[in-house]
């Protein structure tokens, strides 16, 4: 281990181990023995690994150090003298960042859990998976090497099986996990194929290596033997597949609905927060090699945008609250990913908005996620239609809530504003106008989805006065997260957020830190956003704010077009048909007929020939125990003697030939004695 | 007597001691089965770490040499006129494959517990089977090396034939018939090398050091790799398999998926070590069988609906990786294919267990027939889970380790055909994930089905014990997999400086 001479830093490596001691205690021992146990187990050492994690940021951004440190690594796997598997911990502005943001709001998460799931069967077993996710979340930003990312990768994917698939009684809940393992795990297989073209070609697996100008220069200049391609954009369109999958960008969101099925605070922790813009972190970490490609960057940028686009239009048509914010964290994810789409290296600002943004929008859309959990908790519906008027009821989730909401729409001075608006700047500064229209519309559309589910819900009229009347506002531990989490939603936007974080490694291309320009408010550009914010929550406003005929009038208008939106431009029945019908009916079932009928028919059919054959000589074989006896002893006699006259050693000779009769009688008694009456030859002739 | 003759006479004093016990005395027959193989355990646990600290825990690979360096070896002339010896010695792969073994008929016997038919037989053939794959992992002698091959695969027709299930005459019948077809290939391939290398010796070394001319290697190579194959499923003579798995019975299933197919790709090694010509010639077809074996296993295993059959053929996708990892002749690649035996024994041995008890208990092994087992029996239900992760890879166990080391070595191969091999092969990753899931959400997850499944309990002692080593065994290997790798890079050298 090299010391950095920094405390926390030197023990950052216990902030994910941490997490998986209390995986193993409250999964192996506590199953039984109530919630208590369980969920102060979780959260006690969630709870110091946040404090290590905050001492590390503290002593990184207070330091000021800016640069890549390395408090630990080792050799984990060897695949040849040459390549080496390392794993370690990687201490950089944005892995900094990333554990800041995972552990505090892991740490919330798991103190609301407390109210949520009380009461439920699986309540040890939610924390423990809770412990899990945490863990490999943790390792996987804390990574040393791309081989390490892959292993938590895979790792944070499991754990968002266990968990979306937490009420497993539920067949929604049961499709909707195998639904997100399967669409990420084809996904990754892209991510697979760049590991494996960056270790062959790129010689190793280390982010500090693979990151660094030479290596970029040596990948930019090795060709396949194919079409003579380059291998950087090559590998980093592959990488970039696996992070597509996991940040579920189009055409690989369709989990990330789906994945709604688990409990809230799983929708708000995972699926919002922290695993999906794992892809982003990936594409964040390897960012000098995307930006040496350009192909790399445009992929990364055009999807980016268009999934913010499709995602935020598909949410202004639906009904459950938790999926208008699962679609608005598609949205928000391709708005980060085209913010890293549009950087440079020499103009780092998308890079820094990036990362600006998914730390706001980690809060906020948290936030909206554990408010929405507790209308869930009051109301018991998912549905809309069911809530309103629940303002009353629910002051302090009210009042968090619609924080949240002007965060998340770009209202001046809140947090959201600030990130959103150095996206925007990043996308007019890298003069890519397409983009800065379409991610101004979708500022627009943030903004009118968002207040159409915030009037939807608290205002309006309560619909069902049944669930209204028994509708209170949850416990502390529900309400105290919310009111924590509110505080950076509001704030956050104020640090400034380009000092500290940047792009790594500047060192190597000659620009340090202070250099970096720290963009003021362009108010050419924040402006107009705010305004489009506002005029999408005046719309809002207008049609939701009292119950009126008018939505319904649009959607009636629209009628097909809005029936496509509706049902998610039917990406999911797409999906669907392929895979139930084309690959299941066309190519696996065929290759199960083609297995029993073809190839094991043929071996059936040498046996039988076999056996017509030996029908004809059977007349030598009588059957009867005693001939079988008489030639299987005389047989071994006869090979004692050859042996022996070959000259082994009498002992030796004597002992075998014992043995091969010993064994032989052995044998054949037993088989005699109870298959003759079944004589199995004759089975092969009925199959 | 030396370490290795002990590893494989105590299941044989085992047989001899349960065949001179009463019948009815099944309470002893079963303690004397288990306290042989826990010796053998703890045996095969020292001698993985006594190899371990003789070629030291990291560091450069001290291993340069062509020859086989082999340990605890043990040597007696037997014919001499013929050259046969009685010729044992182990080196790091062996090791790692003995160690599998005893993991595996240890917990093969704790599944075996609740067994109440004909128990001392049962318990004999068992015992002989595993002296004989203890012997094939020890010999360094072809002709020792085939004479405890015929002993581990014979006992299997009588096992399955006497104990198994369903078409179990037919099963036992084919299975043994297609494996005797592999044995026939295998002994005329060991006599053209013993003529061919015209040295009067069946020792390894000295076969592999005679350099056998290249035009016998041309032919030979595929006989003996299509001989050892058989054994270790390669397509299309991998039907056994299937048939096999879901008549045996529990146990059975276990050592045979579990260790028996090992011994394919053990031979298979050998092979390649004695025959680098022959298997640089071969190599690109028997990728192309084994690219099949992978792709098509997993594809076909989507299809079933019987447990055993669905664990079946993902015996024949991942036992393909190992032939597949060889075939490519490439260091990182075999690397990969030997852990994979180990991991792949680990979690089949752990599949069979498991579907042995779930069978005991819903009496079915059909998935749609199943349901919500998780909340009967969480125990066995998570147990499962974790070997169908392991399955499919998940990084963390030992499958993942495997198959990384192959993927990476199989890329290294640099043209456009190979690397298609590769993709497709690389593509199982996602199909293993889906028959994966489909069986454990299908068996475990939503509703309970049965009613008459509501009452079941869940794993008693006997049960937890061998499924928690191989757990443990499957995670430990693939959290620290340093120690495997050290042990078989150091036996590869010799193979790598044969392929140069």
């Amino acid at each position: 281990m090299t010391s950095t001479g920094f405390w926390f830093i030197d023990h950052l490596w216990l902030v994910p181990l941490l997490p998986f001691l209390g995986f193993l205690v409250v999964g192996l021992f506590v199953q039984k023995s109530g919630e208590r146990p369980a969920s102060s187990l979780a959260i006690l050492a969630i709870g110091a690994s946040m404090v290590l994690s905050w001492g590390a940021g503290w002593e990184y951004f207070t330091a000021n150090l800016g640069r890549t440190l390395v408090p630990l690594k080792f050799e984990w796997l060897r695949f040849s003298p040459t390549l080496i598997g390392n794993m370690g911990v990687l201490v950089d502005n944005i892995s900094v960042l990333l554990i800041l943001v995972v552990t505090t709001i892991s740490f919330l998460i798991h103190v609301y859990s407390q109210g949520y799931m009380h009461g439920d069967p699986g309540y040890p077993r939610f924390f423990a998976c809770l412990n899990l996710f945490t863990f490999s979340m943790l390792g996987l930003v804390l990574s040393f090497s791309i081989l390490q990312i892959f292993i938590f990768w895979e790792l944070v994917g499991v754990s968002s099986f266990l968990l979306i698939g937490f009420y497993w009684n539920k067949p929604s809940a049961v499709a909707a996990c195998k639904k997100a393992f399967i669409v990420t795990r084809f996904a990754d297989l892209g991510f697979l194929l760049g590991l494996l073209v960056i270790g062959y070609y790129g010689k190793g697996f280390d982010f500090i290596y693979l990151t660094s100008p030479e290596t970029i220069k040596n990948l930019e200049q090795t060709r396949l033997p194919l079409l003579g391609v380059s291998v950087l954009p090559l590998s980093a369109i592959l990488v970039y597949a696996g992070a597509a999958g996991k940040s579920a960008m189009f055409p690989l969101h369709i989990w990330l609905p789906d994945a709604m099925e688990g409990p809230t605070p799983v929708s708000a922790l995972i699926h919002a927060a922290t695993m999906v813009v794992a892809g982003v972190y990936l594409v964040a970490r390897l960012f000098p090699l995307y930006a040496a490609t350009e192909a790399g960057l445009m992929t990364v940028m055009v999807i980016g945008a268009f999934t913010s686009l499709f995602a935020a239009v598909i949410a202004t048509t639906q009904f459950d609250i938790k999926r208008v914010l699962a679609f608005s964290t598609l949205s928000q994810l391709g708005y980060m990913m085209l913010s890293l789409g549009v950087a440079t290296m020499d103009n780092p600002l998308g890079f820094t908005a990036s990362m600006f943004h998914l730390t706001t929008h980690a809060c906020f859309k948290a936030l909206l996620f554990l408010g929405a959990g507790s209308v869930i908790h009051a109301v018991h519906s998912n549905d809309m239609r069911d809530m309103g008027g629940l303002r009353r009821p629910l002051p302090i989730t009210h009042a968090t809530f619609l924080i949240a909401c002007l965060a998340i729409a770009g209202v001046p001075p809140l947090s959201g504003f600030f990130s959103k608006d150095e996206i925007l700047a990043a996308a007019w500064n890298g003069e890519h106008y397409v983009v800065f229209a379409v991610a101004m519309l979708v500022a627009g559309l943030t903004a009118f989805y968002m207040f159409r589910l915030y009037f939807m819900t608290f205002w309006s009229y309560p619909k069902d006065m049944h669930r209204f009347e028994h509708a209170h506002e949850s416990p502390l531990s529900m309400t105290f997260p919310l009111m924590v989490l509110a505080v950076p939603s509001v704030f956050l936007g104020l640090v400034p957020f380009s000092h500290y974080v940047s792009i790594g490694q500047l060192e190597h291309h000659g620009v340090s830190i202070g250099h970096l320009e720290h963009h003021g408010i362009n108010w050419w550009i924040a402006g107009p956003a705010s305004a489009m914010g506002l005029a999408g929550i005046a719309l809002a406003f207008l049609l939701y704010f009292h119950p009126n005929g008018v939505p319904g009038k649009i959607a009636f208008a629209f009628g097909p077009l809005h029936k496509l939106v509706y049902n998610k431009f039917y990406v999911d029945e797409l999906y669907l048909f392929f895979t139930k019908s084309v690959i299941f009916r066309f190519i696996s079932a065929p290759f199960a007929w083609f297995d029993r009928h073809l190839v094991d028919g043929s071996m059936d059919w040498i046996a039988q020939t076999t056996l017509l054959a030996g029908n004809k000589v059977r007349s030598s074989v009588t059957g009867r125990l005693q001939t079988y006896l008489f030639w299987s002893i005389s047989g071994a006699v006869i090979l004692g003697a050859i042996v022996w006259q070959i000259g082994g050693t009498v002992g030796w000779t004597l002992a075998f030939t014992g043995l091969g009769l010993v064994a032989m009688m052995f044998i054949w008694q037993f088989v005699l004695q109870l298959l003759n009456r079944s004589e199995p030859l004759k089975r092969i002739k009925q199959d | 007597m030396g370490l290795l003759t002990t590893i494989i006479l105590i299941p044989f004093l085992a047989v001899i001691v349960i065949g001179l016990l009463p019948e009815k005395q099944t309470a002893w027959i079963k303690r004397t089965a288990l306290l042989a193989t826990a010796i053998n355990l703890g045996l095969s646990i020292y001698l993985c770490l006594d190899y371990l600290g003789k070629i030291g825990w990291s560091g450069a690979n001290p291993n340069t040499g062509a020859g086989l360096s082999l340990s605890y070896e043990e040597r007696f002339t037997w014919l001499g006129k013929l050259g046969i010896q009685y010729y044992l010695g182990v080196d790091g792969i062996s090791v790692l494959m003995i160690l599998l073994t005893s993991i595996v008929i240890f917990c093969g016997v704790f599944a075996s517990w609740q067994h109440e038919h004909r128990v001392k037989e049962f318990f004999c053939f068992l015992l002989l089977l595993v002296t004989g794959v203890y012997g094939v992992f020890a010999a360094h002698d072809f002709f020792l090396f085939f004479l405890f091959y015929e002993v581990a695969v014979l006992p299997m027709y009588v096992l399955i034939g006497l104990w198994g299930t369903g078409p179990k005459e037919y099963s036992a019948m084919k299975l043994t018939l297609m494996l005797m077809g592999g044995s026939a290939l295998i002994v005329v391939g060991i006599l053209v090398l013993y003529f061919q290398a015209g040295k009067h010796s069946f020792d390894f070394s000295v076969i592999a050091q005679a350099k056998i001319p290249v035009s016998t290697q041309m032919w030979l190579f595929p006989v003996m790799f299509f001989g050892f194959g058989t054994l270790g499923g390669l397509w299309p003579f991998h039907t056994w398999s299937p048939d096999g798995h879901a008549s045996a019975p529990t146990a059975v299933s276990m050592l045979h998926a579990g260790v028996l197919m090992k011994l394919g790709g053990y031979g298979c090694l050998k092979m390649i070590y004695v025959m680098p010509e022959g298997a640089k010639m071969w190599g690109t077809f028997f990728m192309i069988l084994t690219t099949v074996n992978i792709f098509y296993g997993a594809l076909v295993a989507i299809q079933k609906t019987d447990l055993k059959y669905i664990t079946a053929y993902s015996s024949v996708s991942h036992c393909g990786l190992v032939l597949f990892g060889l075939a490519t002749l490439n260091q990182t690649a075999f690397q990969g294919a030997v852990v994979q035996m180990f991991a792949h024994g680990l979690m089949t041995a752990l599949f069979f267990a498991l579907i042995g008890m779930i069978y005991g208990r819903t009496h079915t092994r059909y998935i749609t027939q199943m349901g919500g087992l998780l909340k009967v029996m969480p125990y066995l239900g998570v147990s499962y889970m974790i070997g169908g992760m392991a399955g499919l890879g998940l990084p963390g166990l030992a499958g993942f380790i495997a198959e990384i080391q192959v993927f990476v070595g199989s890329f290294a191969l640099n043209s456009v055909f190979h690397r298609i091999l590769t993709i497709l092969v690389a593509t199982s990753v996602v199909t293993t994930a889906v028959y994966m899931l489909r069986a454990l959400t299908r068996m475990l997850y939503g509703p309970i089905q049965d009613e008459h499944h509501e009452h079941l309990t869940d794993a008693n002692f006997m049960e937890r014990v061998p499924l928690a080593i191989l757990i443990f065994m499957l995670a430990f290997a693939g959290i620290f997999p340093g120690w495997m790798i050290r042990l078989i890079e150091y036996s590869l050298a010799p193979v790598m400086a044969n392929l140069q």
